[in-house]
C-alpha cells in the first residue's frame, strides 16, 4: 500500500499541492484525475521520488519511503512522451534496469524477450525506438518499467501523445495488463472517460487538492462537489441544483410536485441518444439528455411546451 | 540528474580554472599592461598616423567586404532553403570551405591568381591594376575569409519559417521583389544581423591571409593587426598592446552585439 | 560563429520544398554560384594546380623534405591533441554553464566566443603576455612546444562548448529520469544516457577544433618561435616558402594541408548524417 499523508510542494511561489493525502491499496489501479495544473503529476513524481516535499510524508509498504532516492524505492515510471533512450534498441532499453542490476546475460536475455512477447512486441528487439510507432514505444516503455519488477507502477499521463484511437486501445490493453501481472499502479490522466473506464479507484484533484476518492461507480453518483460532479459528466443546473441531464425526464403534462414548465428550444438527435435544449421560465437553458424511444413517445419539437422532473442519485445544490 | 553538491562544485571549479587561465586572465592581463602607464600613453600610441591609417584601412576593407558578402549570403541562403537544384548538396559543403583553409593558404591562393605570374594578374597589371601587395587584395582575401558567416546564420532561419507567408503574399497579388522585402527579409533580419556582426568580427581580426597578400606596406596596406605584429618584431610592445587593446575592445563589442541579438535570432521571425 | 554548421539539427519538419523558381531565381543562384567560384574555388584550384608545376616529382620532394615532414607531424600531433583537450574540457564547461547556476554565468556564457571575436594576433599577444618572459606567473614557456598547444586551446575554446550546448539544452531530462526511476546511479547515467547522445555533437566540435588547428597561424607566430624542427607547424612553413619565393613548393605543402582539413571536414557531415537519421524522430 502506499500512503500519501500531509504532502504539501511549492514551486517558488506557486502551491502544487496542498496538503494532500491518499491512500492507494496493494494491487489496485488507482487514477488521479484532474484539470492541467491540478498538480496530479506533481504527486506522481513526489510519490516516485523524482521530486521531494516541502512537507508531509510518503509511505511505500509500510516504511517511509520519503528520504530515499528514486534508485531504491523500486518503483517504474513511464512518462509521457516514452522518454526512449533513443540512442539504444529495444533490448537494450529494456534491458537496462536489469544491466545496472548487474544480472547475468542470460538472465537479462530471457526476461527481456519474455517482456517484449508480453507487450506484443517480440521481434523488435533491434530496432531504434525512431522506427516504431507511438504505441509501440510506449509499450516498450512499459516493458522498460516493467522488467525490474517495481512494487509500484507509476504512469505520468502514459496516453497523452497519442491518437484517440491508439490511446483506446492501449487503455483498455493496460487494464488486461494489471489484471495479469497485478503490480500497484497509480495512473495520471485528464481524461475522464479513461480513469472511469479501467481505474479501480479514481482521486479526482483539482487546484493542488484532493476533491474526493472513491470508485468510479460511486463518484460519478455520489459526487462530493460540483467540481468533481462537472468533470465526470455531463452536468445540467435546474433551479438551485445540478443534475445530470439522463436523470431529467420531461413529461406533456404537469405530473406531481416539483414539476418545472419549459419550452423546447432545439432537439438534436444523435443516434441513439437525443440531446433536448429546454429554456425554464426563468429564462435559464437545461439540457436533458433521454433515449431514443423516449424521445420518439413524446414527439417533440421546437417551441413545445414540457413539464421537467428530476430524479436520480446524482443531485448536487449548486 | 540531479549531480551532488561536491560534484557540482567540483565541476564548476575546474571549468572555471580552465577558462581563467586560458582566457580570462591572458586578456584581462593586456588590458592591465596597456594601461599601465596611463591612458594618455595609449592614447597616443593609437593615433600615431601608422596607427590612424591602420585603423582607417581595417574599416574600409570591412566595408566593402561584408556588404558584399551580406548580399551573397542571403540569395545563396535563399538558393539553399528553397531551392531545388542539382548540385546544392555540394553547394552547401563548399560554403563550409573558408572555415577548413590555413588563412596562410588563403594567401598563396590569392598571390597564385592575382600576382603579378598569377593566372589573372598578368591581365590585370596590363590594365593597370595591382592587386597583390595593394588594398584590392587585402579585401579579396578579407572577402573570402568571411563569406560563410551570413548564409550559415540565414539559412536555418529560412528553413525554420518555410515559406507560408510568401505563398500568402503572392496569392494577395505581391511580386517577387515586394515578397523579399515584405515579407523575407523582416523575417531574417535577425538572422541577418548576426551574420553580420560575425563577419565583421572576422574582417577585422583576419590577420594570416592579410599577411602574406599585403605586402605590409605601412601607411599603404597595413591592418590594425599587422600592425600589431609590426610592433611587436620592433620591440614596441606597449605599442603592440595598445593596438591590441584597440582590436580587443572592438571584439568586446562584437561580443556584445552577438549577446544582443542571438536570442532574437533564435525566435525566427520579428 | 554557427558552430552547428554541421552538427545535425534536432529534427525539424521545413516547408515542403518548392519546385526550384524560375528564372530570376536561377540567376540569383547562378550569380551566388559564380561569386563563391571566383573568391573561393578559382584560387584554391590555383594552389593545387601550381603545386603540380614542376611535376609529381617536385610535388613529392616538397611535401617529404625533412623540414615539411616535421612541421607536418607537430602540427598534426598538436592539433588532435588540442582537440582532445577540448573533448573533455569543453563538454565540462557546456555542462557547468548548462546545468549549473552561478552568479556570472550568462557572461561568463558571452564570453565563451571570445577566441571567435579576437583577432589571432591579438590571441597570441594575450597568451605571451601571461605565458612568456614577464609573465606575472613566474613562467616561461615561450618559445615551446607547449606554448603552441596553448594557443591552439585559446583558439579552439568555443568549439566543442558551443556544439555540445545546444544539444545538452535539448536533451530529454526524462531520459535521465527514467534512468534513475530503473536503479542506475548517476556516473552510469552520464556513462549510458548522457554521453552516447552528447557524442556526435562533441564529435562534431571536436574535428571543428581540429580543422581549425591545423591551419592556425596568428596566434602562433609569435609565441611560438617558428623554430624549425620543434615548434614550426605547417602554416608557417609554407608562409617561410612564400617569402622565399617559392610557390610550387608552398602550393605543394598546402595542398596536403587542404586534403588533411577536408579529409575532417567532410567526415563530420558523414557521421553527423548517420546519427540523424539513425535516432531522430
Amino acid at each position: 500500500m502506499i500512503s500519501v499523508a500531509g504532502v504539501t510542494k511549492k514551486f517558488g511561489d506557486y502551491v502544487a499541492l496542498d496538503d494532500v493525502s491518499l491512500d492507494v491499496p496493494d494491487g489496485s489501479l488507482t487514477a488521479l484525475l484532474g484539470p492541467s495544473g491540478s498538480g496530479k503529476s506533481t504527486l506522481l513524481r513526489i510519490i516516485g521520488g523524482l521530486e521531494s516535499p516541502d512537507a508531509g510524508r510518503v509511505e511505500i509498504h509500510g516504511e517511509d519511503a520519503t528520504p530515499i532516492t528514486p534508485q531504491k524505492r523500486g518503483i517504474g515510471f513511464v512518462f509521457q512522451h516514452y522518454a526512449a533512450f533513443k540512442h539504444m534498441t529495444v533490448r537494450d532499453n529494456v534491458a537496462f534496469g536489469l544491466k545496472v542490476r548487474k544480472r547475468p546475460k542470460d538472465e537479462i536475455r530471457d526476461r527481456v524477450d519474455e517482456l517484449l512477447a508480453i507487450v506484443g512486441l517480440a521481434g523488435y528487439q533491434t530496432r531504434y525506438p525512431s522506427q516504431l510507432s507511438g504505441g509501440q514505444r510506449q509499450r516498450m516503455a512499459l516493458a522498460r518499467a516493467l522488467a525490474v519488477e517495481p512494487k509500484v507502477l507509476l504512469l505520468d499521463e502514459p496516453f497523452g501523445a497519442l491518437d484517440a484511437r491508439v490511446r483506446a486501445d492501449l487503455r483498455e490493453w493496460l487494464r488486461k495488463l494489471h489484471d495479469e501481472v497485478h503490480v500497484t499502479t497509480l495512473l495520471v490522466t485528464h481524461d475522464q472517460e479513461e480513469a472511469m473506464s479501467i481505474a479501480d479507484q479514481i482521486a479526482v484533484m483539482d487546484n493542488s487538492r484532493i476533491e474526493q476518492v472513491g470508485a468510479p461507480r460511486e463518484l460519478y453518483d455520489r459526487p462530493a462537489t460540483p467540481f468533481v460532479m462537472s468533470f465526470l459528466g455531463p452536468v445540467s443546473q435546474v433551479g438551485e441544483a445540478l443534475v445530470r441531464p439522463h436523470d431529467i425526464s420531461l413529461t406533456p403534462h404537469a405530473e406531481g410536485d416539483g414539476a418545472r414548465e419549459a419550452m423546447v428550444s432545439r432537439v438534436v438527435h444523435l443516434g441513439f441518444e437525443v440531446r433536448v435544449e429546454l429554456m425554464l421560465t426563468d429564462g435559464s437553458a437545461v439540457t436533458a439528455q433521454l433515449t431514443r424511444t423516449e424521445a420518439d413517445e413524446l414527439e417533440l419539437s421546437r417551441g413545445d411546451i414540457v413539464w421537467l422532473r428530476t430524479a436520480g442519485s446524482a443531485t448536487l445544490p449548486v | 540528474m540531479t549531480v551532488d553538491r561536491g560534484w557540482r562544485l567540483g565541476l564548476r571549479t575546474v571549468a572555471l580554472a580552465y577558462l581563467a587561465l586560458l582566457l580570462l586572465v591572458p586578456v584581462g592581463l593586456v588590458f592591465y599592461r596597456t594601461f599601465e602607464h596611463g591612458v594618455g600613453a595609449v592614447w597616443d600610441s593609437i593615433t600615431t598616423p601608422a596607427a590612424i591609417h591602420a585603423f582607417q584601412l581595417t574599416l574600409e576593407v570591412t566595408a566593402i567586404a561584408v556588404p558584399l558578402n551580406t548580399l551573397f549570403g542571403i540569395v545563396m541562403a535563399l538558393a539553399l532553403a528553397r531551392g531545388r537544384f542539382p548540385g546544392k548538396a555540394l553547394l552547401d559543403a563548399l560554403i563550409d570551405l573558408p572555415f577548413a583553409i590555413s588563412p596562410i593558404v588563403i594567401g598563396l591562393s590569392l598571390i597564385l591568381v592575382y600576382g603579378v605570374h598569377g593566372w589573372l594578374g598578368g591581365a590585370l597589371a596590363d590594365a593597370g591594376v595591382q592587386v597583390i601587395f595593394s588594398v584590392p587584395g587585402i579585401v579579396l582575401a578579407t572577402v573570402f575569409v568571411s563569406l560563410p558567416f551570413v548564409v550559415r546564420e540565414v539559412t536555418p532561419v529560412l528553413r525554420e519559417i518555410g515559406d507560408e507567408q510568401e505563398q500568402a503574399a503572392a496569392t494577395l497579388g505581391a511580386n517577387r521583389w515586394q515578397t523579399f522585402w515584405r515579407i523575407t527579409l523582416p523575417a531574417i533580419r535577425w538572422g541577418v544581423a548576426y551574420g553580420v556582426v560575425l563577419s565583421v568580427a572576422r574582417a577585422i581580426g583576419e590577420f594570416g591571409a592579410v599577411s602574406v597578400v599585403s605586402g605590409k606596406i605601412s601607411g599603404k596596406t597595413e591592418t590594425l593587426t599587422l600592425l600589431v605584429e609590426k610592433r611587436y618584431g620592433n620591440f614596441d610592445l606597449a605599442g603592440a598592446y595598445a593596438a591590441s587593446a584597440l582590436l580587443a575592445v572592438i571584439a568586446l563589442g562584437t561580443l556584445l552585439a552577438m549577446t544582443l541579438i542571438k536570442p532574437r535570432r533564435e525566435e525566427g521571425e520579428t | 560563429m554557427s558552430a552547428t554548421a554541421v552538427t545535425p539539427r534536432p529534427g525539424r519538419t521545413p516547408a515542403a520544398a518548392r519546385p526550384a523558381r524560375r528564372s530570376s531565381g536561377a540567376l540569383g543562384v547562378g550569380i551566388a554560384t559564380l561569386w563563391l567560384s571566383v573568391i573561393v574555388l578559382l584560387p584554391l584550384a590555383a594552389v593545387v594546380v601550381h603545386s603540380l608545376d614542376g611535376g609529381l616529382g617536385a610535388f613529392w620532394d616538397a611535401v617529404s623534405s625533412r623540414q615539411a615532414v616535421a612541421a607536418l607531424r607537430f602540427t598534426v600531433l598538436v592539433s588532435l591533441l588540442a582537440a582532445a583537450i577540448n573533448v573533455v574540457g569543453g563538454t565540462l564547461i557546456a555542462w557547468v554553464l548548462v546545468r549549473d547556476q552561478f552568479p556570472g554565468k550568462r557572461v561568463l556564457n558571452a564570453l565563451i566566443d571570445l577566441p571567435f571575436a579576437l583577432p589571432t594576433i591579438v590571441a597570441g599577444l594575450t597568451l605571451l603576455a601571461l605565458y612568456g618572459q614577464k609573465s606575472p606567473l613566474g613562467i616561461d614557456v615561450a618559445l615551446t612546444q607547449t606554448a603552441v598547444l596553448l594557443a591552439l586551446l585559446f583558439v579552439t575554446l568555443p568549439f566543442v562548448i558551443r556544439s555540445v550546448q545546444p544539444v545538452l539544452i535539448e536533451l530529454d531530462r526524462e531520459m535521465e529520469e527514467a534512468a534513475l526511476s530503473l536503479g542506475a546511479r548517476n556516473v552510469t547515467i552520464f556513462r549510458r544516457i548522457v554521453l552516447p547522445n552528447l557524442a556526435p555533437a562533441i564529435l562534431s566540435g571536436a574535428a571543428l577544433a581540429f580543422a581549425r588547428a591545423v591551419g592556425e597561424f596568428g596566434s602562433i607566430v609569435l609565441i611560438s618561435g617558428n623554430i624549425p624542427f620543434k615548434t614550426q607547424v605547417s602554416s608557417v612553413y609554407v608562409f617561410k616558402l612564400i617569402e622565399s619565393d617559392a610557390p610550387t613548393q608552398a602550393a605543394a605543402v598546402s595542398t596536403v594541408l587542404l586534403l588533411v582539413s577536408l579529409l575532417v571536414l567532410l567526415g563530420i557531415r558523414a557521421v553527423g548524417r548517420r546519427w540523424e537519421l539513425r535516432h531522430d524522430r
